[in-house]
């Protein structure tokens, strides 16, 4: 970080000193911004940084003590060139997570991985690039930037504080240095000066005019020393506070909240409580009490597609699921969930993240008692909606029977012969359920938890289906309808087909805080990068025959505008003292060259009086 | 109805591709044509160079206004300033006018797109490639009424023929309604904002490299290549790449927050890492990067403007392979 020492001892000095030195021209230490040493708007140091007692030269290495060390260290991670390394290092080890299936993000691109690349996936694992962005890694890089971009502020703001109580400092003894000099010499024809062309006046008038366009103001002797623009830095280090604000936020407030998804079927309910969701994410400080009491009915789910447009037949164009909503103590309201609008409820959000079919089947058993009965969802396999599901039925059948079932909302055969079918559409123009039966045992008295998404085979005999013996080929049933179940073991009904809607809710309380800083880091960048620092300096004095003014600007930071807006000033200016605006305008020009001198004599008007020669 | 418009909105793409084609070629004579203009400018600057040193003698002792005689000064006004700016060669008036012409049959096609669909005209890769490449000319020719940028006339046609021709051959698809992630006021603003961003990132990418061939030219390394004599000085050029990205990162900072604003409306996360989202961050942090080392001592100059061309690399990088090969969320983006 830039310490005071690594100015110029000049640039503190009398405004003879000033002079000398030509990068600090008019620099002071109070009013620059404090910048890491090595930032481009600092004066280069004069030697290299040595610790204690080191002379430079490059040849003695300077010996550090244990805090001199230090002192080093925190310098180099505070500095330009670091915090720029970091950044690059950051935008590079953000590239592997784009590039494999992410746990969180993507969590069966993992799996499926871990299947394409069995020799490949431990060493990449190791490395955690399958959580690139919670690996040590990429935590080392952000949060090294993140203390050396605090190492930064901290000093910067209070230096910045003491900035903004300072005065503009002394006017540099020779402007023509400067950015945007111009000077101009108004004479009045015969020699003696008006009482409103004397020095003090003139510059009286510049400040007026400068205090007017907002800068801080100073007047030194016969001349003004302006300053504004203490936005910039201010903008400059609300922006990088704030990033510190998003980072702490999404940090510590995001272990405040859970996510939990549930997938209901049209006439369920789902309760707001741990045991109803399908899977749940608590935050780091997550406590069950933060379940506020609600429930969720999905009265219907709705589905629009595209049915006139012959490019997109079947698109989906609107997924609308009506709910009823129940708070405690509250009375039943209706509500709608769509994907781009969620529902509010008890402090969380209820997301509409996907859908599918659910099928409602019975198996009925040769007593005629029903082992099982279920709407059991289907996962959508394509965009016409061909689904997947299991049916698992463990007891109360002479075998344990698990089914693999494929849904087919608007079923066509193929066309090879085969009988193979197809969705064509994924409304349902002629629903058809496809049911491959296997025999034998389920293993759920293991212990080990199964996916009710998926069917172990193995162990299993096919006993219909394209793998089954004897040629039973796969049951295929539509709504309403009734099958036999191969080798007497029974019946299935297929009683109806439900949509069922994928919910999320969310609980996440430092969403606002976070929104709050990335606004701050919005506005802050906006008048970091777009409100000019300058400085600008007005000097009269008097020839004997006339007012010798000078104009001279200093950008601090970038500053595109430098010239013009010296330019202007000495404008409104000239016009001020009452000169013509053509002629003012001729002045104000860069490098003008209006050298004409007066014969004298004739009294022109000025501002609507007469200078008499 | 719709597909008469989506018909003669591809016509009116094949139109302005053919007239931006013309347009590339009248700016590459241009170029040509500057490298002539450099050689009589060098054969001539002999003559000319005592005559500015006595202009700018006078420049230096400043003005002297004689209040009472206006007249005198009134004539000051008009004298004649040191003119930096060349004539636009005929080749470049030309060259000019074309791609306006383009680019208003080109906004045709966005807008006959855009009716057609019912929509905004940026829901799927070619739609995005339609009005991209649009707004990228739009981006040139409104820098362009502040600074001379003309020498960047081949370069913006030859990137916006690319990525048309691209955009529009292989992924060309026809219209089709918004899938109901996409149904959000946010396609409006999110998706707008950051192909104006694109096109200003492009436009400081052109002129990074114009600024890399002068310092190398300035350093004679590279004393052949006469047409860029014409061009602004590197460091004129490191300042104008430098201020157009600027206004490209301010204007992909508001992408970066208004798509986690729309990602939480839609996806339930404001933040999760989907490659999109990953490399739109990294595009972010490489402009933070070009910013910061344009306030580096040591990086100045060539160093930092290499970083404001990796930043567009990985721009479009984002926008082609990201979109093409990548699995994420954003992939509906319809190819």
């Amino acid at each position: 970080m830039a310490r005071s020492s690594d100015r110029s001892p000049g640039a503190t000095g009398t405004p003879d000193a000033v002079d000398s030195t030509e990068v600090t021209d008019g620099s002071d230490v109070v009013g620059d911004p404090l910048r890491p040493s090595d930032h481009y708007d600092s004066a280069a140091p004069a030697e290299a940084a040595g610790g204690p007692g080191g002379s430079g030269g490059g040849i003695t290495q300077p010996r550090l003590g244990p805090v001199g060390y230090l002192r080093f260290f925190w310098r180099q991670l505070t500095s330009m060139k670091t915090a720029l390394f970091l950044l690059m290092l950051l935008a590079v080890a953000a590239i592997p997570g784009s590039l494999v299936p992410q746990r969180t993000s993507d969590p069966n691109g993992v799996v499926q991985y871990r299947a394409d690349h069995p020799d490949l996936f431990p060493v990449l694992d190791k490395l955690g690039v399958f959580d690139t962005y919670s690996s040590p890694w990429f935590s080392a890089v952000y949060l090294l930037l993140f203390i050396s971009l605090i190492g930064c502020i901290i000093p910067r703001t209070k230096h910045h504080f003491e900035a903004l109580r300072a005065r503009p400092p002394r006017t540099p003894a020779r402007l023509s240095r400067l950015a945007g000099y111009r000077s101009v010499t108004l004479e009045t024809g015969g020699g003696a000066v008006g009482d409103d062309l004397d020095p003090a006046s003139a510059v009286q008038a510049a400040r007026a005019q400068l205090k007017r366009a907002g800068y801080r103001t100073e007047v030194f002797g016969d001349s003004v020393s302006a300053e504004r623009g203490y936005l910039r830095e201010t903008g400059n280090l609300v922006f990088h506070s704030a990033l510190v604000g998003v980072l702490l936020t999404v940090g510590i407030g995001g272990g405040f909240g859970y996510t939990g998804q549930r997938v209901v079927v049209e006439g369920q309910t789902f309760t707001n409580a741990l045991v109803s969701y399908d899977s749940f994410n608590p935050g780091r400080w997550f406590s069950d009490s933060q379940l506020s009491p609600y429930n969720v009915t999905l009265d219907r789910f709705r589905t629009t597609y595209e049915e006139s447009n012959t490019d997109a037949l079947g698109q989906p164009t609107d997924y609308t699921a009506d709910v009823t909503t129940r708070t405690q103590g509250g009375d039943p309201e209706k509500a709608q969930i769509k994907v781009n609008s969620p529902l509010s409820i008890g402090g969380s959000n209820v997301y509409l993240l996907g859908n599918g079919y659910a099928v409602d089947v019975t198996v009925t058993a040769p007593d005629g008692s029903e082992p099982f009965t279920d709407t059991i969802p289907f996962l959508p396999q394509d965009a016409n909606l061909t689904s997947q599901g299991v049916v698992k039925v463990p007891d109360g059948l002479a075998d344990q029977i698990g089914m693999i079932g494929f849904f087919y909302p608007s079923a066509v055969e193929t066309g090879d012969g085969s009988g193979i079918l197809a969705s064509s559409y994924p409304d349902l123009l002629n629903p058809v359920l496809s049911l491959n039966v296997y025999d034998g045992d389920l293993k759920l008295d293991d212990g080990v938890p199964q996916s009710v998404y998926s069917l172990k085979t193995d162990g299993m005999t096919e006993i219909a289906g394209a793998g089954a013996d004897g040629g039973q080929k796969a049951l295929q049933l539509k709504p309403g309808e009734t099958v036999d179940l191969p080798n007497g073991l029974g019946t299935i009904t297929f009683n109806d087909v439900k949509r069922f809607a994928s919910l999320d809710v969310h609980h996440d309380p430092s969403q606002v805080w976070v929104l709050l800083f990335a606004g701050l880091t919005f506005a802050g960048l906006l008048t970091a990068l777009f409100v000019p620092r300058r400085r600008v300096w007005v000097k009269a004095s008097s020839t004997g025959t006339g007012l010798r003014l000078e104009y001279a600007g200093l950008a601090r930071g970038e500053d595109p505008t430098l010239e013009r807006a010296v330019g202007e000033i000495v404008r409104t200016h000239l016009t001020t003292l009452g000169v013509p605006a053509d002629a003012a305008r001729a002045a104000s020009r860069p490098g003008s060259t209006s050298n004409d001198v007066g014969d004298g004599g004739a009294a022109a008007p000025r501002g609507g009086r007469r200078i008499t020669s | 109805m719709t597909a008469d418009l989506a018909y003669y909105s591809l016509v009116a793409v094949y139109s302005a591709m053919a007239i931006y084609t013309i347009s590339f070629v009248a700016f590459a004579l241009d170029l040509a044509k500057r490298s002539g203009d450099a050689q009589q400018a060098a054969a001539s600057s002999a003559a000319a160079a005592p005559a500015r040193a006595s202009l700018s003698k006078g420049a230096q002792g400043g003005s002297t206004i004689v209040l009472d005689r206006t007249a005198a000064v009134t004539g000051s006004a008009d004298a004649p300033r040191a003119s930096s700016g060349r004539r636009a060669s005929k080749f470049e008036r030309v060259a000019t006018s074309l791609m306006v012409l383009g680019l208003l049959v080109h906004v045709a096609s966005v807008v006959m797109r855009g009716i057609a669909a019912g929509r905004v005209p940026w829901a799927n890769m070619f739609e995005f490639s339609l009005t991209g490449t649009a707004i990228i000319v739009g981006v040139y020719l409104l820098v362009k009424l502040f600074v001379d940028v003309s020498f960047l006339g081949a370069y913006v046609m030859g990137l916006n023929l690319i990525l048309l021709a691209i955009g529009t051959v292989n992924y060309y698809v026809a219209v089709s309604p918004l899938q109901p992630a996409l149904q959000s006021a946010w396609l409006v603003i999110h998706v707008l904002v950051a192909i104006v961003g694109t096109g200003f990132f492009a436009i400081a990418a052109g002129l990074s490299v114009a600024q890399l061939i002068q310092t190398k030219r300035e350093q004679a390394k590279l004393a052949n290549l006469r047409f860029m004599e014409t061009l602004p000085a590197a460091d004129r050029l490191e300042d104008l790449a430098y201020r157009v990205a600027l206004v490209g990162f301010v204007l992909w900072t508001f992408t970066l927050i208004a798509g986690a604003v729309w990602a939480e409306r839609a996806w339930g996360r404001y933040w999760g890492w989907d490659t999109k989202e990953v490399w739109t961050f990294i595009i972010w942090v490489l402009y933070a990067g070009y910013i910061h080392a344009r306030a580096t001592r040591g990086w100045r100059g060539a160093r930092s403007s290499w970083l404001s061309i990796i930043g567009f690399a990985a721009v479009m990088f984002n926008f082609s392979i990201v979109n093409v090969f990548f699995k994420g969320l954003h992939a509906y983006s319809g190819l």
